[in-house]
């Protein structure tokens, strides 16, 4: 038998059928839920008097609408709460398994999944959210679908899809001082492009990942899509297996060993081949800071603002300069002299408790400069939460001059009220910068937990390791 | 849903590359639990010069006059052209929802995000990738020429021009297969509910801790 990718391994063990076009039917093994992607797929499902396929394969949580604060007093725009009450009610008749508001093991769905072992090695999984790559990081093949497949793996357990090509990306050396999982992704989007990974399947491999916890390597395949791959993937190792043992939805007892025996074979084989492959040497690599409108207008910090005139074409020089005047940046302008109004540090990029503690040993003993108007984390989780603060990281974000904030997607695409005003500028640790992400006319600059928490102390930009 | 077969429809142009899913429908208007309705919120940061919150009557918002699909000659426009990437960022169908609500059917790029691409079909959209060349030769002809047409069919995978000559493009057989019926996937899958079964007595016995 021929060697495979970890990709090939993973879609040939979930093939229902083949169409002779390539379509394929492919069995899921785990759907995720949030409220905003799902309403219409539950009334969809119930206009057609249909049933779901497997309720147990399917959790459900909210967190795109959910209060960072003041939490007790419920939800105030009565939009958001219909919407997260249509999740509870729908949950209700159909018998699926949420994690409500006021549940310890509420967060962001892809914070969520992993933390509860929902998410295994070898499953398909998948969640009406673009960053469902993130659970790639466990070797599973994972992507986010729109509602109408939503619907689709309800009410059939499968999905109609086409087989992508296969990338690899390797990165190989040691991290600098300061350079974390998420400088990774922003270089290699920097380097590809945000549509550079469209149309593959991405797997992350070599020493510098095999280095990453899983924390991090869920930063990297979060970030995947943002470099246009719908699904991003690591190789199980001793970390993925470490992580798991005894997680609630793990496997249990004598099913463990059996498990463990085969997640091991999820890997890509000696000599297996890919389509297109990347190499990025980790030493070279410096922390990132994004500086316009897609997440790939990205330079290191010790960079400037790109000049249009520079662009490589007629259209790109547009987007540009576009970027540029919604930004409010002139072009040249060193990275470290841009002054930020507020800091967001949380999202399913970036809301672990390895992202905590890694701000909190910036903002440890520091101030927050008095020019920031607003530094906020907040937590992926409950759990994150809970252990944060067992270890005191909310203390130290406090005495900071943070704000300490309860689990959900708060201001990394701003649907409840955490958002920024027309014209201020954040430093953030989610995965879009797009315009208007964080709220109408605010301006985002993407950053490791690291770097934002250095920029919340300077009031600017600057380089975590030299602080 | 609905068929798609054969349009004659008017272009409108989008000369952005990286077109998200944000702008196409902001955030805000997701909080709906409707699948309609979303078409006056399109592109509504650059639509409207007010900020847009649901449940605003949009007939009364000021328009952003520099927006370009504000412009009188592109009114009832069916056919969206646009750049790289168009869709990309959040997966929400939403936008293909809002776009297929304000009336566009067809959309043209260079290159589609492959979420929102798959999103499309389900809604009876087309989204069609056609070389960069031939795109950027589209948005002169539509910029020069008010009331420009095109006819997409899909059957034939041609697009005709006004002076008749006519550009090829791909679709996977069996998405042209389900627009040309209007066969929604539900019910096409549902046909094969043994191979389903089948398939999960298989994959219980070598995984049978995913059923636990
Ligand atoms: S944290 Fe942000 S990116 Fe992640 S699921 Fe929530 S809104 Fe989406």
């Amino acid at each position: 038998m021929s060697a495979k990718t970890l990709y090939d391994k993973l879609w040939d063990s979930h093939v229902v059928r083949q169409e002779a076009d390539g379509t394929a039917l492919i069995y899921i093994d785990r759907q995720l839920v949030h409220e905003v992607t799902s309403p219409q797929a539950f009334e969809g499902l119930k206009l057609a008097r249909r049933q779901p396929w497997r309720t147990v394969s399917m959790l459900a949580v909210p967190d795109h609408n959910v209060p960072t604060a003041n939490r007790a007093a419920g939800i105030a725009d009565p939009i958001s709460r219909l919407q997260v009450e249509t999740l509870d009610a729908n949950c209700a008749e159909f018998g699926i398994t949420e994690f409500k508001m006021g549940d310890i093991r509420q967060g962001v769905v892809h914070v969520m999944g992993p933390e509860q072992g929902a998410t295994l090695p070898g499953m398909t999984v998948v969640c009406g959210d673009s960053h469902t790559s993130t659970h790639g990081a466990f070797a599973a093949l994972a992507h986010g679908i729109g509602t109408s497949e939503v619907e689709h793996v309800m009410a059939t357990q499968c999905l109609v899809a086409k087989k992508s090509k296969a990338m690899l990306v390797r990165v190989e050396g040691a991290l600098g001082k300061g350079v974390t999982a998420k400088d990774m992704a922003l270089a290699v989007i920097g380097r590809i492009g945000t549509a550079g990974g469209t149309g593959y399947a991405m797997e992350f491999a070599g020493s510098t990942v095999r280095g990453l916890s899983m924390e991090g390597r869920m930063t990297l395949c979060n970030m995947a899509i943002e470099a246009g791959a719908r699904a991003g993937m690591v190789a199980v190792d001793d970390i993925t297996i470490e992580y798991l043992k005894g997680r609630p939805y793990a496997p249990q007892a004598n099913l463990w060993e059996a498990a463990v025996t085969y997640w091991r074979t999820l890997r890509s084989d000696e000599g297996a081949q890919f389509d297109t492959v990347l190499e990025l040497d980790a030493g070279a690599i410096r922390p990132q800071v994004t500086w316009g409108t897609s997440p790939e207008m990205v330079v290191s910090i010790d960079g400037r603002v790109p000049d249009p005139v520079n662009a490589p074409d007629a259209v790109k020089r547009g987007d540009w300069e576009r970027a540029l005047q919604y930004m409010g940046l002139q072009a040249n302008t060193p990275i470290n002299q841009i002054n930020i109004d507020k800091v967001f540090i949380g999202s399913c990029t970036n809301g672990r408790i390895e992202d905590m503690r890694a701000a909190a040993a910036v903002a440890k003993g520091r101030k927050v400069a008095a020019s920031v108007k607003l530094a906020m984390v907040v937590p992926g989780s409950g759990l994150v939460k809970a252990q944060a603060e067992r270890e005191g990281l909310d203390r130290i974000f406090i005495e900071a001059g943070f704000e300490w904030r309860d689990p959900g997607c708060s201001m990394c695409l701003a649907m409840n009220d955490d958002r920024l005003a027309p014209g201020e500028r954040c430093a953030s640790t989610s995965n879009r910068n797009f315009e208007g992400r964080q709220g109408q006319g605010g301006r985002t600059h993407l950053v490791s937990p690291e770097m934002a928490a250095a920029a919340a102390i300077a009031g600017h930009f600057v380089d975590v390791g030299t602080l | 849903m609905q068929k798609f077969t054969l349009l004659n429809g008017l272009v409108a142009p989008l000369d952005r590359a990286n077109v998200d899913t944000d702008a196409i429908i902001p955030k805000q208007f997701l909080k709906s639990i409707q699948r309609a309705g979303f078409g006056p919120n399109a592109f509504d940061e650059w639509r409207y010069l007010d900020h847009g919150e649901p449940g605003m009557d949009n007939s009364k918002r000021p328009l952003n006059p520099d927006f370009v699909l504000n412009q009188l000659r592109y009114q009832g426009a069916q056919i969206l052209l646009t750049r790289e990437n168009f869709g990309c960022g959040s997966s929400r169908e939403h936008a293909p929802w809002a776009l297929e609500d304000y009336g566009f059917r067809v959309i043209i790029a260079p290159s589609f995000a492959d979420i929102f691409f798959n999103n499309c079909f389900k809604n009876g959209m087309l989204p069609i990738r056609l070389d960069s060349a031939i795109v950027d030769e589209l948005f002169k002809a539509v910029e020069a020429n008010e009331g420009y047409k095109l006819t997409v069919d899909l059957e034939r995978q041609v697009i005709a021009m006004p002076d008749g000559r006519e550009i090829a493009f791909e679709v996977d057989a069996f998405r042209k297969h389900c627009l040309l019926n209007g066969f929604d996937d539900i019910g096409l899958t549902l046909q094969h509910v043994d191979d389903i079964k089948s398939f999960e007595e298989k994959h219980r016995a070598a995984q049978p801790w995913l059923y636990a």
